[in-house]
């Protein structure tokens, strides 16, 4: 199951996806063979189907949205650096790495990043503002078919309230994050230095 | 006796004949009334443990061997790339919830920051799989024997050769025929059967007759395919009036789900032998077959359905997977469609154990009959289906934006 991963991905690979994304080697090549055991068409991407067949995402309520986010524009494959690079985002933020360089952009795995990531999970549409609409989306996926609409409308009705600051009845990105400013910790865990197995 | 039947001079004929017999009452008495009856012999599990010691024997063989032969051996499994605490889905929630937020605790229904911990424990399953994580790297590293699922070691050691070159012989001189007989018996049987159960009025005793042939003939293609199955939570097993929701990885989940519990089936009229399965299943009790071109109705599909689950005294709905990746389209459509029906949806999760071989069906490269023929000539398919809580209105009706997907996310079991 594993041996065919580890002829396939070079060193000068593994180098230059620790440095975009910030993963360890040993962590580059678990994922590698994760990438492969999901690639059943053998072609080095990933389909969407591909995402589908994992059991615990074709439940989770955001499962469509995630995996949309690992495809870029328009593609429906991904290769083996697209996916990490997706997958960086979730690496626990690195606190004690300085930044020397002002012009190196902003680690993959950054607070800003990572919220980031989560609006774009909300706006669909990518015009950097969540409308009452796109909310409503995430709500009805979330809540199932069952609570009226009108429910589901005072819900997002409230939301918008509370988070909209200039009026504009939309929450932007700033907006967004003044709400969900939460710690992200257990948003992202991934080990930096502890690793164990989960029996549950 | 056999000496009057055969001319004497051909002892083959004569051996042949009794070697015959003796294997279909072998054949009956352990696999097919043990079938019927819904009783396990235990000799499937027997089976896995042998197969199991052999393959830790074959692994450590590759080991010593990779050793002095100097091949790199690449483990990449050290340990779990996830650090998990386990928490309920609530418990994470609050959490969340309070470490950012400043406000008050006990009212809000929903917040924007809850997609954190669906999204964090979507990115967490595609990153790894429950089912890998439990072994450790020694049984990942194992080699079921099986080229098709590795490609370099049996030169390794004389040894191993022989072993898998035995294995070969076993799987396909001995288990290939073995089940193949199983599974025509088990095809034969159902169309007769439920043919036969067709004829008579409807009623109570018709459904009871077509739910013990349909399970009967389910247990025998299970045991065609060696398929041992451990079924998790059965308090959770769907009822009439629902919908079953399962991540179908292969056809073959239809028959490990319909042999523990009666279904109605959805999916397309196929010709052939199938089409003659199907038609031979629709007079013994009601399934939904579509025909190709009513496929692309959506509204028809909801309407059918719908139909369907309002009738309590019908059997609850499984939808049948029809292929992967290139033509997936219907099955999901068929999964949009039930989730507008809003009725109960009962999530099964079905999980192969990788140790055996991959169920998976790729149907660019593999024909139906290929990939059952590849399926028939493993080892044995062995897998866990864990039947997950259902998901009902009343569970919605307090508005707590989460509660629909407490009990299925929270299940880390799967």
């Amino acid at each position: 199951m594993g041996s065919r991963a580890s002829t396939l991905l070079r060193d000068e690979e593994i180098e230059e996806i620790k440095k975009e994304t910030g993963f360890s080697h040993s962590q580059i090549t678990r994922l590698y063979s994760r990438f492969t055991s999901l690639d059943k068409g053998e072609n080095g991407t990933l389909c969407r189907e591909d995402f589908q067949r994992i059991p615990e995402l074709a439940i989770n309520p955001l499962g469509d949205r995630i995996i949309n986010a690992f495809f870029p524009e328009g593609e429906d494959q991904v290769n083996f650096r697209g996916f990490m690079r997706t997958l960086a985002h979730f690496r626990p933020i690195d606190d004690h790495e300085k930044n020397k360089d002002p012009n190196v952009s902003e680690p993959l795995n950054s607070r800003n990043n990572k919220l980031l990531f989560a609006f774009r999970l909300y706006d669909l549409d990518k015009d950097d503002k969540i409308s009452r609409d796109e909310l409503l989306q995430v709500l009805r996926m979330m809540v199932g078919v069952n609570i009226s609409d009108d429910q589901l409308g005072s819900i997002a009705d409230r939301t918008i309230q509370e988070a909209d600051q200039d009026g504009d009845s939309f929450i932007s990105f700033t907006e967004f994050i003044k709400t969900a400013n939460t710690s992200l910790e257990p948003w992202a865990r991934l080990p930096g230095t502890t690793l164990h197995h989960c029996h549950c | 006796m056999a000496f009057f039947f055969f001319p004497f001079d051909s002892l083959i004929c004569v051996l042949l004949g009794i070697s015959f017999t003796v294997w279909f009452t072998l054949l009956l008495v352990f696999i097919i009334v043990p079938a019927i009856f819904g009783v396990s012999l235990g000799i499937r599990k027997l089976y896995m443990k042998t197969l199991l010691k052999i393959f830790k024997w074959a692994t450590l063989r590759i080991e010593r061997g990779a050793k002095e032969k100097n091949h790199l051996l690449y483990k990449p499994y050290t340990n779990g790339i996830i650090a998990k605490e386990p928490m309920s889905l609530e418990e994470e929630i609050k959490e969340i919830r309070r470490s950012g937020s400043s406000k008050d605790l006990s009212s809000p229904e929903f917040e924007m920051s809850d997609i954190f911990y669906f999204c964090r424990k979507g990115v967490e399953s595609i990153m790894d799989d429950e089912v890998t994580k439990r072994f450790s790297p020694e049984e990942l590293e194992s080699w079921n024997l099986l080229t098709r699922s590795n490609y370099n070691f049996q030169h390794i050691s004389l040894r191993l050769t022989v072993l898998w070159g035995l294995g070969l012989l076993i799987r396909y001189c001995f288990l290939l025929p073995l089940r193949i007989t199983l599974a025509f018996t088990g095809v034969g049987l159902l169309v007769v059967g439920t043919t036969m159960v067709g004829i008579l009025p409807n009623g109570r005793f018709k459904n009871f007759l077509s739910e013990k042939v349909h399970l009967m003939c389910y247990r025998i293609c299970v045991r065609a395919l060696t398929a041992i199955i451990t079924y998790h939570d059965s308090e959770n097993k769907p009822k009439n009036g629902g919908i079953c929701v399962a991540n179908h990885t292969s056809p073959i989940d239809v028959i490990i789900l319909a042999s523990d519990g009666c279904y109605a089936m959805v999916g397309q009229v196929h010709g052939g032998l199938m089409g003659i399965i199907q038609r031979s299943m629709v007079k013994a009790c009601p399934h939904i077959w579509f025909e190709r071109s009513e496929v692309k109705d959506r509204s028809l599909v909801a309407k059918r359905l719908s139909d369907h689950v309002e009738d309590k005294t019908k059997l609850p709905i499984l939808i049948f997977p029809e292929g992967t990746c290139i033509n997936n389209t219907s099955v999901m459509m068929f999964k949009k469609g039930s989730f507008e029906i809003g009725t109960t949806m009962y999530p099964v999760a079905i999980k192969y154990d990788p140790r055996f071989g991959d169920a998976f069906w790729n149907s660019s490269k593999y024909g139906m009959v290929s990939y059952l023929l590849r399926m028939m000539s493993s080892w044995a398919i062995v897998c866990s289906v864990w039947y997950l809580p259902p998901v009902t209105r009343e569970c919605l009706s307090n508005g707590t934006a989460v509660c629909c997907y407490r009990t299925v996310m929270t299940n880390s079991g799967v």
